[in-house]
């Protein structure tokens, strides 16, 4: 029998290693699999790769992981926002590294590794400095820039709902780098807040499929990154 | 003229917004960036339907929501509660990037940093070596977006013109602008140049000029 739900958010990234590279969902809190990366910090993987659109707010969360010196290298598009100090300090003392992506061509890269596609052509960034380094070429007299996709040894994502089998449904606009993050690594990990009986999930409503799907936690009542910073909270 | 009274002339933000707003045809897919583009949607006139698309996964953003009702899983692009519209549809970021790089989206109201008199757009960094360098979807809307608005003052906090030979900042990208709005005056960004086509109330051509970093040319309805 499938069954892809695993008892704690602990046994799910037990076996994420050394210098692994780690695609994190979520814009700003939203998405943001807050219990997962916890678990993560607990587990003391480091020298990360991660790959997620922030970089996290306050002293939890995606900041906290960080701030705990586990992530080597950032591949990001908007590393700065309200409450966000962690990565602009160790940014600038180098320690830790920034590949800036455009928010378009991150989701895009993330997309194309999913579905095996090595690299595609974007008018994104033409004559901008993030130009440098890529190769450009003009398509029926546009100038576009290669850009190649994006995989990970494994996703860490927030759903709303899913089932024995992987199957997710997300929450409003939480979704954003959910789906597109489930596609491209090796293995996804997802925290959702209600596991349905099988076949409790409409088929024609599935938005990520459960072939994307690895591992499955329930976390009923997720913290909420905004709160948490609020409150002053750090973590661990 | 004293210094205040030179700065209570033009358009106030308000009328910008509205200004903005009176340019958005009936049935478009409009995307608003962070800042006093977000005000636009307050004034669409009310014979036109708009629909208000954020690159974090909606279209259809409704009106701010009530203290007290906010969700933190609805929010726009600049990380602020809002609300969903009836006909709304959420998806994910690679959809929701199809929709701008794949020329989906009508209109982008953007601020600006400087735009350049071929229509270059500066407004994602002031390149300053301490910066932490944040694009976001800056990029993917001027390079995607059939029609790009900015909205801005028309010179800086300091006086410098906004509105320039040639972008000292960062690119954002290149000859992507179509029109500019700014405290003083409505301009097209066309291969003639610069065509102002309204000045504000109690504007001259001259005034403009005086304040932008770039020649301006005046449009059929503007007296120099």
């Amino acid at each position: 029998m499938i069954n892809k739900t695993m008892d704690s958010a602990a046994a799910a990234v037990a076996d994420i290693g050394d210098g692994a590279t780690v695609m994190i969902g979520g814009f700003g809190e939203a998405g943001s699999p807050i219990e997962l990366i916890h678990a993560l910090i607990d587990q003391g993987a480091k020298n990360l790769t991660v790959i997620s659109n922030n970089t996290g707010s306050g002293q939890v969360g995606l900041a906290a992981l960080i701030r705990n010196g586990r992530v080597g290298k950032m591949i990001c598009s908007f590393p700065r926002t309200a409450n966000s100090t962690v990565f602009p300090e160790l940014y600038r003392a180098g320690r830790v590294e920034l590949e800036l992506v455009p928010q378009g061509t991150l989701a895009e890269r993330i997309r194309a590794g999913g579905a095996g596609i090595p690299a595609f052509f974007t008018a994104t960034a033409v004559g901008t400095v993030l130009e440098e380094g890529k190769e450009r070429r003009s398509f029926e007299g546009r100038d576009y820039l290669m850009e190649t996709g994006l995989r990970a040894d494994f996703s860490l994502v927030k759903a709303k709902k899913a089932d024995r089998y992987g199957n997710l449904l997300y929450s409003k606009t939480a979704r954003n780098f959910g789906p597109v993050m489930c596609t491209a690594a090796a293995t996804t990990i997802v925290q959702v807040e209600e596991l349905a009986a099988a076949g409790g999930i409409d088929p024609e409503a599935v938005v990520t499929p459960g072939i994307f799907v690895q591992r499955v936690v329930v976390v009923a009542d997720p913290a909420h990154e905004s709160q948490l910073v609020k409150e002053g909270r750090s973590y661990p | 003229m004293s210094a205040a009274a030179e700065a209570s002339k033009g358009w106030s933000s308000e009328a910008m917004a509205r200004r903005v707003a009176d340019d958005i045809p009936d049935g478009a897919y409009v995307n608003l960036g962070i800042g006093m583009p977000e005000r636009v949607a307050q004034y669409l006139p009310e014979d036109r339907e708009a629909v208000f698309h954020v690159e974090n996964g909606l279209l259809g953003v409704g009106p701010s929501p009530a203290p007290g009702s906010e969700d933190p899983e609805l929010i726009n692009a600049g990380k602020k509660a809002i609300t969903a519209v009836a006909g709304a549809a959420f998806f994910h970021h690679a959809d929701s990037f199809t929709m701008i790089r794949g020329g989906h989206i009508d209109i982008c109201v953007l601020g600006a940093f400087q735009v350049s008199a071929a229509g270059d757009l500066a407004n994602w960094s002031t390149g300053e070596p301490d910066a932490i360098p944040a694009v976001g979807g800056a990029m993917d809307l001027v390079a995607g977006v059939r029609t790009i608005f900015v909205l801005t003052q028309h010179t800086t906090k300091t006086g410098e013109p906004k509105i320039v030979e040639r972008c000292e900042y960062p690119l954002t990208g290149l000859a992507c602008v179509d029109r500019i709005y700014t405290d003083l005056a409505v301009i097209d960004v066309t291969p003639q140049g610069l065509v102002v086509r309204e000045l504000a109330p109690g504007i001259s051509f001259d005034e403009v000029q005086q304040r932008t970093g770039a020649r301006l040319v005046a449009g059929a309805s503007v007296s120099t």
